[in-house]
């Protein structure tokens, strides 16, 4: 393709340079199976070791805390389904705005879903009233660190206040994928149990995941057979891809303050600029509760696939909510549970910005989302 | 042009959006999400969605899906139930056309800059001497499709293509082969989408609506048995009336949705004179009045045979309703179907609606 403005950072980011970098000689003659017992696999067992200890530093937790998997989804998974001994309906519960990873096997063993407040973050009441009423022990409550949609950031602080004094032997979860660029992480540990992130959120390589796990509770694999990772996810280490892990999740934390106000800027200057150019057009979370990558709108009178559609044609990648799996754009359950109407949610628009976002993106994105809603917006042809 | 070719991942339309690549159009394949329940055959499964993609993929061209799940929802299944509730059996496979492709779709494709929406129907879409458009069957009359696109208008023709419409079914699969689309020896798609083959359309409607139990009559008004779901029972319907065998064969000739009684009788019970047409939708809107007293070609079905009848009465209003007279006596038509009139060349689409309940 000729030239393209890449705002769908929260789908995916294009991988650091310095990742690839540090992946590359393990792709290459550093090949050997970190599980070993040969000098080869010391070499590789040190890489594994060291990327451990450099990612649970970055988390803020210890490195037998920190769980390799193969994805944001294998991570959440895991903790859900393995914290008890067995599932049973009711012991799992979690937000209605969370990512279809957590709600979805949440729902599927008949767990409780708490509602969210209309900027998307969980109503701390319900969650309070939920915990109060269930009879049956709660073995987790997943809540999200940020709303993957509409960006807005939960205070996992108040949540933790609420699970520790309703459901006290409960494992506190977050999925925290869309946190890791804009929160400090080491924080977010400090008032949950466990989280889950992707690398290639932040930079790093599709087919690798994290998950923390405080200390002291205990975990049944999803995946049995070798026993890495402390028996708690058996299978061969993707040893590239963690150290290419390491490697992002580093350079993220070391850029993100930086990043955080420069991001911002871009994205304030993103919603000056359509705010100025385009009517009928408004932010769906209040950008200042929302993490700076994200900026999610409904834009009135047109519906999302239509206007993906011209974004697309010129050039411009931007997303609206989850596709399902012929690749159709489904009605969001994150604007549904935060109560948009469905005609305002119609027009939903999720532009993300990440580390590789200029200015020239934004002025770019600005005139090609101007111009496209002007066309769908203009007299229907037909009667 | 710029051309958007709705893609089911069938053989038709891959060959479709092959030809229209030949001919130098600026192609985009969509492919509609239309059904998200409960599916084994029909147009949208996420291994059709595969297919047309890897088609368009093969082919060069874009390839997205929309997702029209909400409008397919309410403008063809839903009506489709509520209709079954009135004794009335529609074709969903013609609504959707009328709703999704040749509205929906059309419209979207308008607004996003597309001078036409190409299709894998077999039909033909021409020009008369006035230069009016007309409709045509496709070349290939075991495979016409000119039924189920009755509908089009002028408007609509004026920016609809059927690529495949001068070929036969053996030249597209033939076209297929040649540049290896995967599609190539895919069987033709038969099915209501929404209805699977292993619970029917009793298993569907009865997750939808309450079924109620009828009396079967003869035409005497005699009781012969009862009936457990009478939104199931068509008019011409010879089995699954629960009735004893031996005999003389028995038809549903009556339906009376009031009383919910069904009545049978013999095959000549269900012959008619007349058959009244709802919602006629023409071609060519200006011909609508001249129809009267003309004699034309009737279809009732999708591979029916053309029978004559005349136009024995017209409401000129456009979407209004009119009055055939058959040449020679016909089975009554269940009330719903599409009925599409055709010139006495028996290519050329005139215009078409549903039946109403017989007279």
């Amino acid at each position: 393709m000729e030239s393209f403005t890449y705002l769908d950072h929260a789908a995916t980011t294009p991988m650091r340079a310095s990742a690839i970098e540090a992946m590359t000689p393990y792709l290459s003659q550093c090949f050997a199976n970190p599980s070993g017992s040969h000098r080869f696999a010391r070499q590789a067992r040190q890489a594994l070791d060291e990327a451990r200890d450099l990612v649970a530093d970055l988390c803020g937790v210890r490195p037998g805390e920190v769980i390799f998997t193969s994805c944001g989804t294998e991570s959440d998974t895991t903790v859900l389904m393995g914290a008890a001994a067995q599932v049973l309906p009711g012991s799992l519960v979690c937000s209605a705005a969370e990512h279809h990873a957590v709600l979805d096997p949440i729902q599927h063993h008949g767990g409780c879903v708490v509602g969210v407040d209309g900027t998307g973050q969980i109503d701390l009441d319900a969650l309070s009233a939920t915990l109060e009423q269930l009879t049956s022990p709660v073995s987790v409550v997943s809540v999200m660190a940020v709303n993957n949609e509409v960006g807005r950031v939960t205070d996992l602080a108040r949540v933790a206040e609420v699970v520790r004094r309703k459901a006290p032997g409960a494992l506190l979860h977050s999925d925290a994928v869309q946190a890791a660029c804009w929160q400090d992480l080491r924080e977010i540990t400090a008032s949950v149990d466990s989280i889950s992130l992707s690398a290639h959120k932040f930079g790093g390589p599709k087919g690798v995941g994290i998950l923390t796990l405080r200390e002291g509770f205990t975990l049944r694999p999803l995946l049995r057979g070798g026993g890495q990772e402390r028996d708690r996810r058996s299978g061969t280490h993707n040893l590239a891809g963690i150290v290419a892990t390491a490697e992002a999740l580093r350079a993220t934390v070391a850029e993100r303050d930086h990043e955080i106000s420069r991001v911002r800027a871009l994205r304030d200057r993103l919603l000056n600029g359509v705010r100025h150019q385009i009517t009928g057009l408004c932010t769906t979370v209040d950008p200042a509760l929302s993490v700076p990558g994200i900026l999610h709108l409904c834009v009135e009178g047109v519906e999302s696939e239509s206007l993906l559609f011209l974004l697309d044609q010129a050039g411009v990648c931007a997303s609206a909510a989850s596709a399902c799996a012929s690749g159709a754009m489904e009605p969001s359950h994150v604007l549904a549970a935060m109560g948009v109407e469905p005609e305002r949610a119609r027009g939903a628009l999720r532009l993300s910005l990440g580390h590789t976002s200029t200015e020239a993106d934004i002025d770019r994105a600005v005139t090609v989302l101007t111009e496209s809603v002007a066309r769908l917006r203009q007299k229907r042809v037909r009667t | 042009m710029k051309v958007m070719i709705a893609m089911s991942g069938g053989v038709d339309s891959s060959v479709a959006a092959a030809l229209l690549v030949d001919a130098g159009h600026e192609v985009v394949g969509v492919t509609m999400r239309l059904w998200g329940g409960e599916s084994d055959s029909g147009c949208c499964s996420v291994s059709d969605v595969d297919d047309a993609r890897r088609v368009a993929q093969q082919l060069g061209i874009d390839h997205v899906v929309f997702n029209f799940s909400e409008d397919f929802e309410a403008t063809v299944v839903t009506p489709y139930v509520e209709a079954h509730t009135r004794g009335i059996t529609p074709n969903p496979c013609i609504e959707c056309n009328r709703h999704l492709k040749f509205d929906r779709l059309l419209e979207r494709a308008e607004l996003l800059g597309f001078d036409a929406v190409a299709t894998g129907h077999h039909a033909r879409v021409g020009t008369d001497d006035l230069g009016h458009r007309v409709l045509w069957r496709g070349v290939d009359l075991a495979k016409d499709q000119s039924y189920v696109v009755h509908m089009l208008s002028q408007q609509d023709l004026a920016k609809v293509m059927f690529p495949v419409g001068d070929l036969t079914k053996d030249q597209v699969r033939q076209i297929a082969v040649d540049r290896g689309l995967r599609t190539a020896t895919k069987p033709d798609s038969q099915d209501v989408c929404f209805i699977t083959s292993t619970g029917g359309r009793s298993a569907f409607l009865g997750h939808r609506i309450p079924f109620r139990t009828a009396k079967v009559v003869d035409t005497d008004g005699l009781p012969v048995g009862d009936v457990e779901a009478l939104e199931l029972v068509t008019l011409g319907q010879r089995r699954g009336l629960g009735l004893p065998g031996g005999g003389p064969k028995r038809y549903v000739v009556e339906i009376d949705q009031d009383t919910a009684t069904v009545v049978v009788g013999a095959e000549e019970d269900l012959a008619t004179d007349v058959i009244e047409v709802h919602a006629v939708t023409m071609v060519d809107e200006t011909q609508r009045a001249e129809l009267l007293g003309r004699t034309v070609l009737v279809q009732c079905s999708a591979h029916g045979e053309p029978r004559r009848a005349i136009v024995a009465e017209v409401d000129p209003t456009p979407g209004a309703g009119m009055v055939l007279e058959w040449m020679r006596p016909e089975t009554k038509v269940a009330p719903g179907q599409s009925i599409v009139l055709y010139e006495l060349s028996d290519i050329q689409v005139i215009g078409g609606g549903r039946a109403a309940s017989s007279r």
